[in-house]
């Protein structure tokens, strides 16, 4: 396909070009918004449908093809097969679900838990203030992987999805709290909260109808500005065989299955690692459009 | 004037509010009594810090917690002690039955929901329900404070509206349920002059169509004698004289309100400087024994130095805290009627 490059323009500038429009962030990220879409939504809602293989089920008669461009390779399996002939592409499409509800369900899982720690931080002050924010100083002070690690040998978890997304969720609740605690406490110095108080509203009322509509947009920024993190942490604990339990197809655990073939298959690890780096990329961009226009305030974070 | 002052609503006595803090007890309020009929408009004035804005919230029992505590005193609202009450039932009473306007409209209102929104909720937090009521109560709530158009202004944010605006709208929400009380914290205070008349006189009509009550704490004498029917003036945490608006400025018998008084500026005398009391107020954690403007005053005797003056009654329902009054308490008395 033809790229519409202006004449004097020479041919090798094509991909410098495409960098540029990719990082001139303060634009609408529209390249990252549709690497979102076409990578990990519309493959994680309809993977079903979508994915030319059965993603667990291999064919041994198949394993190790090359992608389709390589010698070797067949239309059949366009990215390729592993070492048990499952298709790297079905893998890749089904790997887009486990990574978005991972990192849906622990953002609102710890969102829910941080919000509410840091607006009764910020609300009530004294010792509650204390406790809470020893609480996220300790928490943030945590090695994370290996607490995660230890939260997966304790048998009564083991591997699985809903340990991964509460071992993620108490690690990432802090930022939450830190976060909205602090505005908190300037918004409710703000006459109106005061005003609320005189009305007769209880202190519940206040938090959730008063103070937490105005800490709405900081929740936003800091949700968009985790899914990054969550999908890099979650690619890593499974990496290391603490996350996602095989045969599921998460993305971390097919760059773990590639390792060993690294220099003969490279691209069982090449294309899910891939599929990372350009989720978190493209997660990161649009975080930083979303966070010029509706918290500034957030610059430096 | 139309208005008819009833019984009396609120009593409070004895009030003491005290912050405990590290550098010691900071006695904001230390017994103060005053009585507010219902109708009636009763200044409380005073300089920054005198404990004005502690007695109101006392009243609303909402001192910041922790630290500061109300130790003693009673606060009587059509009979029932306000100290007696549980939080649940004190929240009941707040916006209710005693409301309060506050300071500053900027940030009175909350910036991310339209004024109608916070009209409703002002009522919803009362129960209040329905909600096709709710908006026509909004609107009708509007329309009290003379906003034009308020059909279309309760889709309006706060940002939308100017300060004068703003400020009939706290108005509105503070009113919004009714009560019997209305606590001004110095209303006026950030808005220009001719905003501030318009605003005052709104006051005075809600008054008078409604029966409120209202206690206006503010430190301009032109407002009090605008508005007030009777006034406390305050000085360190006590209320040194009460009276009505005509005994206070006619014959303020506090050298404390002579001084405030004496230095507010006159159309008719022409002074090359404008009088101003030497001296500052004493720290509230480190209070003399005696007499809290003795260091101030320029009437000081040695049992001011040594014993709080008990109230001497100048003249009916016009009392103040000062010794000179003991002995010329019959001059002035001869005073008062012959004028």
């Amino acid at each position: 396909m033809a790229l519409a490059i202006p004449q004097r323009v020479p041919w090798y500038m094509a991909p410098l070009r495409l960098l540029r429009a990719i990082f001139q962030v303060r634009q609408f990220p529209g390249v990252a918004m549709a690497i979102l879409v076409f990578l990990l939504v519309i493959p994680g809602l309809f993977a079903e449908w979508i994915a030319p293989h059965d993603p667990i089920k291999g064919s041994l008669a198949a394993r190790l093809k090359p992608p389709m461009w390589a010698p070797g390779g067949s239309t059949t399996y366009p990215l390729g097969t592993d070492k048990v002939g499952r298709d790297i592409l079905s893998r890749i499409i089904y790997g887009a679900r486990v990574s978005l509800r991972v990192s849906l369900e622990a953002i609102i899982v710890s969102g829910f838990i941080g919000t509410t720690l840091g607006l009764m931080a910020g609300y009530f002050g004294g010792r509650i203030d204390g406790f809470i924010m020893r609480m996220v100083d300790i928490s943030l002070g945590l090695p994370i992987i290996l607490v995660a690690l230890v939260f997966v040998s304790v048998p009564a978890f083991g591997p699985s999805l809903t340990t991964l997304v509460t071992v993620i969720s108490v690690l990432l609740w802090a930022r939450y709290a830190r976060q909205i605690r602090g505005e908190t406490l300037s918004i409710k110095e703000r006459d109106f909260i005061a005003r609320a108080r005189v009305a007769g509203a209880s202190h519940f009322r206040i938090m959730f109808r008063y103070l937490l509509p105005n800490v709405v947009n900081t929740l936003i920024v800091l949700a968009t500005l985790q899914v990054g993190f969550v999908i890099i942490f979650e690619s890593s604990l499974s990496f290391l065989g603490a996350g996602i339990p095989r045969p599921t197809p998460a993305w971390g655990l097919m760059v773990a299955d590639g390792r060993e073939l690294i220099v003969t298959a490279w691209w069982i690890s090449m294309f899910p690692g891939l599929a990372i780096m350009l989720t978190v990329l493209s997660f990161n961009l649009v975080r930083d459009w979303l966070r010029d226009h509706l918290d500034p305030k957030l610059k430096n974070v | 004037m139309t208005r008819h002052i009833g019984d009396v609503i609120l009593e409070v006595e004895d009030l003491h509010t005290y912050f405990f803090t590290r550098l010691g007890v900071v006695k904001a309020v230390d017994g103060v009594s005053f009585s507010l009929r219902q109708g009636e408009t009763l200044g409380i004035v005073g300089e920054s810090g005198c404990g004005k804005t502690m007695t109101a919230l006392s009243l609303l029992r909402l001192v910041p917690r922790p630290g500061a505590r109300i130790v003693q005193g009673k606060i009587l609202l059509q009979g029932e002690n306000l100290l007696d009450k549980s939080e649940n039932e004190m929240r009941q009473i707040r916006g209710r039955r005693i409301s309060m306007i506050l300071q500053d409209p900027q940030t009175s209102l909350n910036p991310v929901f339209t004024i109608g929104n916070q009209l409703i909720e002002a009522l919803k937090i009362h129960h209040y329900s329905h909600a096709r009521e709710l908006v026509q109560r909004a609107i009708s709530a509007l329309k009290q404070v003379r906003v034009a158009a308020p059909e279309r202004r309760v889709d309006d944010y706060p940002h939308q509206m100017s300060g004068g605006m703003k400020q009939r709208v706290v108005g509105a929400i503070a009113m919004s349920c009714e009560p019997h009380i209305i606590i001004a914290d110095e209303p006026t205070t950030s808005l220009d002059v001719t905003i501030q008349a318009q605003y005052l006189r709104l006051l005075r009509e809600i008054q008078e169509e409604t029966g409120l009550s209202i206690i206006f704490i503010t430190h301009d004498f032109g407002i009090v004698a605008k508005m007030c029917d009777r006034v406390m003036v305050m000085y360190a945490g006590r209320a040194v004289e009460t009276g009505s608006v005509r005994d206070i400025f006619n014959h303020p018998s506090h050298p404390y309100t002579q001084a405030l008084l004496d230095s507010v500026p006159k159309l008719e005398e022409r002074t090359a400087r404008l009088y101003s009391i030497e001296g500052q107020p004493p720290l509230l954690w480190n209070l003399p024994p005696g007499c809290r403007f003795a260091s101030r005053c320029s009437y000081t005797e040695a049992r001011c130095e040594t014993e709080y003056p008990p109230s001497f009654s100048v003249a009916e329902g016009h009392t103040a805290d000062c010794w000179r009054l003991q002995g010329e308490w019959q001059t002035y008395q001869s005073s008062v009627s012959k004028t």
